[in-house]
């Protein structure tokens, strides 16, 4: 034991006690710990193992920066790893385990890695594991895997649920440390919209962490006040526990709030967190600095930590780190941690300042050592000892349990860098600081900004959400910003210790001064190829405590200054987010919205089988009792269809209402067939093509009067062609009177096709109007109305070739026609049936669908050139002509009928001859579409065939590699049913 | 990414739609004299610039205006949107 | 009239509500729908003919007006959505093209389209809901305005009636996803 709770003082509530544990064994802490604060006050130091050489590891900071207590939190579904132990908030019940530890924490066997040391340097993997090739997958990945590598995802499917959400503001404030906080009260009392924003449970950053006082006030009381202020306010929105993760495009940022991430479980049917798109017109970073460590000889044991975390530590969660405590600083701020130890009563033995002049902090008890360092530690699962050389060269060990490492702060200029700003070196701080070129409307404030002291964060605050306030036009009011320190920063720069041992940079991903020197000697002196080569500032930290000093060992080597190495930026998120706060609610059967047919919930109770076209869900086929297989049911679906009369919802296709006195020429100009002569009252065929020449979509258009049109587009492409549509009336032709919307979901329409369909609609659509052939022929149009005065629409158009017509009503009524018609068409055998026998049925009358309209064909190909008319300017007719499009060889629809009709036929599969072997060479073209055709009883498919039209009564060859199928089909006309289309007209 | 839609203010980019090079909206008259040309240089040869180009946005999930986004492909600066529809009629097209 | 019953958006014979915490959503089917567009050169004849209808002056973009049952929302330049009481004007697009007659494009647009009224008591407890649904800025989203935008990939129009009170019209055949959308954001803000 060597951490312990201090006797009072703390932000916890020691009145309540919250029970957890760590590895299986039970422990106890307060409201207001974290999971390693908590720890630490039991006494634990230990908390995982290095990712590579499975090193001991405690608690390196108080913050999200921690790279080494990364713990599993949590078990079964919702063990979450590779978490920060220094941001857990506690709760009652918190489950955490170590990781990359085999069998236990205390003794790990793959340790054994840090004993092979010499060999695990960078680049070890490029250089090791090259040989041979085919060892890679099979033998090193696996081994490394296993060896390397942090905490394990659950493999279960998160149980929780996530949301997100949008947010707009005046001000974004990030970060609620004195800077923030003094930023939100400007621009909150100045009547701005604004949001603040901490990562933090507690607002007040540095704060909370520190003993100074802001006038009367310690500063976590001023900060609560603050808080508190701000809360009352109407227009501030405060966000605790909301990490500002990305600066984006337009002063949009992302945020994520860890809604329920300090409780067991959420409440039910509230999220875990939330994913939060906030746009605003200005934000003020205000998110505080980052101190560094100094590298030396096995500087990563348990119970060396930053000065300013085990300052934090001490001052917010009354831990007292160890019995011994030591520091090892190169400037004042890190004086402040042996004061407030030694204040909280805590034993400081030696503060060691690598400055040769550095300041005595005065602490009763504890050696100063000016000049000196700390060469090494020791102690076997956390620090015993620490070796110490004076500036006269002496060595000797000093006994410590704890010790406090500062090498300065970093300001934490990352979401500067978001739209490749890059930081400078200001030599005066010895730190990178934002540079000039940041996202447009942020300004920074305070640490972030390399200004350091209480009094300077507080004034740049107010300053900064002043300037902000003036260009929204608020008036702000006078600053009332409390009295507080303003000590300078008094700081000489020290990197690390020279010496034997290894000294830790990066401790996350196990990288160290050698790495650098290794980098350094085999040219990767880049800081871009250093990172990549060494791999530091890799990990899931982004190397937030380790690139400042590995930039700085690097320009050492390189005889530059740290400002002609420059440095690597940092990108989105700033903070690990897990995957599941980015798909939000968008997962499993949310992942993506439904759309149901008018018909959908009729045909659910009559148990029909669904398919997905597109977001539709649609009824694929109605199976009855008795039917064993999908094909059954589609047979009899089909055959019912071409014996008497079926019915089919075809609502998902989309209906595209064109009016105007143009509407007519407008229709003209988007199809490639004519339609400027259409009489009113009729329906036709139209060819869409893209600009390019190639097919885009077909459809039927109605002409419902001179100056109005219906226009059909397939399910697959409603929208594409409205925006296609959109695009020509707006960008094209502006000058032509010609108007749409869509009326998709405004119409349930039926197909009711069969050679009874006639008989059967005659049943439903009022009696003054006439159904006759000749009053309603195969092609027409118009409106009706049915069942006693309904207002409809019928078309006379047909896809299964037989006697057909679609009958369109108000979508609410389509469930209660489609049960009409089932009833009125009973003794007819009435049928409904799904998108699978209108495959059948379209195929064996060889129309097309997406399936031949694949983006890659043309009329041409479809055997519809002569369609493409060349009397007047459609979209895409002149591009249709090109010579390679023209050509003679090219691929034809053709109709292919398995000789053998015991044989499969797929789409997919590929066209050769006889004989031919397989390869790409030898192929003529490919199968679009294939079904068994029970009106045929054969296997039959549509495809596009190479100079297919002079190939009618060969015999070819379908070959699916992929299923094994190689079967013999003859070539014949598509029309496999009633060529001359007298069925239809009947 | 906003764009400021000029009859409905800044609006998420999430709502639109994006097509490509503004000059789109000069096609070619498809019964004139070396259309094929025409055509071919219209719809395959752009520019790439570095910096100002001009953008046919869609307003699919809002108003349905076509829009000309003039943006910095750099900074991604938005420096103009107009109505496309206006700057067609600018432009000389009709009918 | 017909002798066919009708079904709602949501499949059901009753409309649904919810009741989570202090908000209401309620799926609503009276309103007869109508979008009309005026003709080229016609939209000042257009305004003069729907003021005369129904005593509305049509809203410039983003708006929504209201006078007696009538209402008006803006869908694009020159056009707009016209809503009626469903059971006064049971073919609303019929009526409004008498009116209107070569002046502008009427459709009829009752049946493509679901809406959700959403009761809150404030304005203070509806935000809450729709800023989890939809990237609209609440200062621009005030009481009059008709704001199309997406919910969970839906496209939709935002209605704002007064405080506290919303209006979610989508299209009618992805009523479930958007009731699905809708109620999984008030459970978690309630």
């Amino acid at each position: 034991m060597s951490g312990a709770r201090l006797a009072s003082g703390g932000q916890i509530d020691r009145a309540r006690r919250l029970e957890f544990r760590f590895d299986g064994r039970a422990f106890t802490g307060h409201p207001g710990d974290t999971l390693a604060s908590a720890l630490l006050a039991s006494g634990v130091r230990l908390m995982g193992r290095s990712f590579k050489y499975h090193r001991p590891r405690g608690v390196l900071t108080a913050g999200s920066e921690e790279p080494s207590a990364l713990v599993t939190l949590r078990s079964g579904a919702r063990a979450e790893p590779n978490t920060r132990a220094t941001v857990a908030e506690l709760f009652d019940g918190l489950e955490a385990t170590s990781q990359n530890r085999w069998p236990a924490l205390a003794f790990d066997a793959m340790a054994v890695n840090d004993w092979l040391a010499p060999f695990l340097t960078a680049g070890f993997y490029y250089k090791t594991f090259m040989w041979p090739a085919s060892f890679w997958e099979k033998v090193y990945e696996p081994i490394i895997r296993r060896a390397a590598g942090l905490g394990a995802l659950s493999g279960h499917d998160d149980p929780d649920d996530y949301d997100k959400g949008f947010l707009h503001a005046d001000l974004l404030v990030i970060g609620a440390g004195p800077a923030g906080l003094s930023a939100a009260l400007c621009a909150g009392r100045g009547g701005a919209r604004v949001i603040l924003a901490d990562e933090d449970f507690r607002m007040g950053g540095r704060l909370n962490a520190e003993s100074f006082a802001l006038g009367d006030q310690g500063g976590a009381d001023w900060a609560a006040g603050a808080v508190a202020e701000l809360a009352a306010m109407d227009n501030v929105r405060l966000m605790p526990r909301t990490t500002v993760i990305g600066a984006f495009d337009h002063g949009i940022y992302g945020a994520v709030e860890r809604v329920a991430d300090h409780l067991p479980i959420p409440p039910e049917g509230k999220p875990r967190q939330t994913l939060w798109r906030i746009t605003t017109s200005r934000a003020i970073l205000a998110a505080g600095a980052t101190e560094r460590p100094i590298a030396f000889a096995d500087n990563d044991r348990p119970g060396i930590m930053l000065a300013g975390a085990m300052r934090a530590y001490a001052n917010r969660w009354a831990v007292s780190p160890g019995k011994r405590v030591a520091l090892f600083v190169n400037n004042d701020d890190g004086l402040r941690t042996a004061r407030d130890l030694a204040a909280q009563g805590v034993r400081v033995s030696a503060v060691i300042d690598a400055r040769a002049d550095a300041p005595d902090p005065g602490i009763g008890g504890a050696r100063h050592l000016p000049g000196a360092v700390v060469t090494g530690s020791a102690g076997r699962l956390g620090l015993d000892t620490i070796t110490v050389r004076t500036a006269q060269g002496r060595e000797f060990r000093i006994d410590a349990d704890a010790l406090a490492v500062s090498g300065g702060w970093n300001p934490n200029v990352h979401l500067t860098c978001h739209q490749r700003g890059r930081p400078v070196w200001d030599d005066a701080l010895a730190a990178f600081v934002p540079g000039a070129d940041l996202p447009a409307g942020m300004a920074v404030a305070g640490a972030a900004a390399g200004t350091f002291s209480t009094h300077g964060a507080l004034h740049a605050g107010h300053a900064a959400a002043a300037e902000v306030l003036e260009a929204l036009g608020h008036t702000p009011t006078a600053p009332d910003l409390p009295q507080a320190e303003d000590a300078p920063v008094n700081l000489r720069p020290f990197w690390h210790v020279a010496g034997k041992g290894r000294a830790w940079l990066d401790f996350q991903n196990d990288v160290t001064v050698k790495d650098v020197k290794l980098a350094h000697q085999e040219n990767f002196r880049s800081v871009e190829h250093m990172k990549r080569y060494t791999t530091l500032g890799m990990a899931t930290d982004q190397g937030k405590t380790a690139n400042v000093p590995a930039l700085a060992i690097m320009a050492e080597l390189t005889g530059k200054t740290i400002a002609e190495t420059g440095t690597t930026i940092f990108r989105p998120p700033y903070t690990p987010v897990a995957l599941g706060t980015f798909a939000g609610r968008s997962r499993g059967r949310d992942f993506k919205p439904t759309r149901l047919t008018p018909t959908h919930h009729w045909a659910e109770a009559q148990g029909a089988v669904f398919t997905e076209a597109g977001l539709w869900l649609r009824a694929q086929y109605f199976p009855r009792p008795g039917e064993t297989h999908w094909r059954e049911s589609v047979d009899r679906e089909s055959l019912a269809v071409r014996a008497g009369v079926g019915l089919c919802d075809v609502s998902t296709l989309g209906k595209i209402d064109i009016q105007g006195a143009d509407a007519a020429e407008f229709v003209n100009r988007v199809y490639c067939n004519g339609f400027a002569k259409l009489p009113v009252g009729r329906v036709r065929y139209g060819l869409m093509l893209r600009e390019d020449g190639f097919l885009m979509d077909d459809g039927t258009t109605a002409r419902l009067a001179e100056d109005h049109f219906v226009m059909t587009t397939t399910t697959a492409n409603a929208v594409l062609v409205f925006r296609h549509l959109e695009f020509a009336r707006q960008c094209l032709w502006p000058g032509l009177d010609v108007h749409l919307i869509s009326t998709t979901d405004a119409w349930a329409q039926i197909a009711v096709a069969g050679p009874k369909s006639r008989v059967l609609l005659q049943r439903v659509v009022d009696p003054e109007h006439d159904l006759s052939n000749a009053a309603f022929p195969f092609m027409a149009c118009g409106d009706i109305t049915v069942c006693g005065g309904l207002r409809a629409r019928l078309f006379r158009i047909s896809f299964s070739g037989e006697l057909a017509y679609e009958i369109a009503v108000p979508a609410r009524y389509g469930h209660a026609l489609m049960e009409r018609l089932m009833d009125k068409g009973a003794d007819l055998g009435v049928t409904p049936y799904g998108v699978e026998a209108l495959n059948v049925l379209r195929i064996e009358k060889g129309h097309a669908t997406a399936n031949e309209l694949n983006g890659q064909t043309t009329a041409r190909d479809l055997g519809l050139g002569r369609m493409v008319s060349d009397k007047k300017d459609s979209i895409g007719a002149v591009l249709s002509r090109r010579e390679g499009m023209m050509r003679e060889d090219g691929l034809r629809l053709v109709g292919l009928r398995a000789v053998n009709t015991g044989s499969r036929l797929a789409a997919g599969s590929h066209l050769l001859e006889r004989g031919a072997q397989a390869v790409a060479a030898n192929d003529l073209g490919w199968v679009t579409s294939a079904c068994w055709s029970p009106h045929l009883e054969a296997p039959i498919a549509l495809a596009f065939l190479k100079g297919g039209a002079g190939r009618l009564g060969e015999t070819l060859r379908a070959v699916n590699l992929l299923s094994g199928q190689d079967t013999e089909v003859t070539v014949v006309s598509p029309h496999f049913i009633d060529p001359e289309g007298e069925r239809q007209r009947g | 990414m906003i764009i400021h839609h000029p009859l409905l203010g800044p609006r998420d980019a999430q709502e639109f739609t994006v097509l490509g090079d503004a000059s789109l909206i000069d096609r070619p008259d498809g019964m004139a004299e070396g259309a094929p040309d025409a055509f071919d240089s219209y719809l395959h040869l752009r520019d790439n610039p570095a910096g100002t180009h001009r953008e046919l946005w869609y307003h699919e999930a809002g108003d349905r205006s076509w829009l000309v986004v003039t943006r910095d492909t750099r900074t991604h600066e938005v420096m103009q949107v107009e109505l496309a529809r206006d700057v067609a009629l600018a432009a000389g097209r009709g009918r | 009239m017909a002798d066919l019953t009708p079904i709602t958006a949501l499949g059901g014979t009753v409309l649904r509500h919810e009741s989570i915490g202090a908000l209401r959503i309620q799926e609503a089917d009276d309103w007869a729908l109508a979008s009309v567009t005026a003709r080229a050169g016609q939209a000042q004849a257009v305004s003069a003919e729907i003021r005369n209808l129904t005593g509305l002056d049509l809203p410039g973009p983003g708006g929504m007006a209201t006078a007696g049952d009538w209402r008006a929302l803006w869908l694009s330049p020159e056009s707009w959505m016209l809503a009626a009481p469903l059971a006064q004007a049971p073919d609303l697009a019929a009526t409004v093209k008498r009116t209107t007659g070569a002046a502008a494009a009427v459709t009829e647009q009752t049946d493509g389209w679901v809406r959700f009224d959403i009761l809150a008591p404030d304005d203070a407890r509806l935000w809450p809901l729709l800023e989890r649904l939809c990237n609209v800025d609440p200062a621009r989203a005030g009481p009059g305005t008709a704001t199309r935008t997406v919910m969970e990939h839906l496209a939709v129009i935002v209605l704002r009636d007064g405080p506290g009170r919303a209006a979610v019209l989508g299209a009618r055949s992805s009523a479930a996803s958007l009731h699905h959308a809708l109620v999984a954001a008030a459970r978690s803000v309630a």
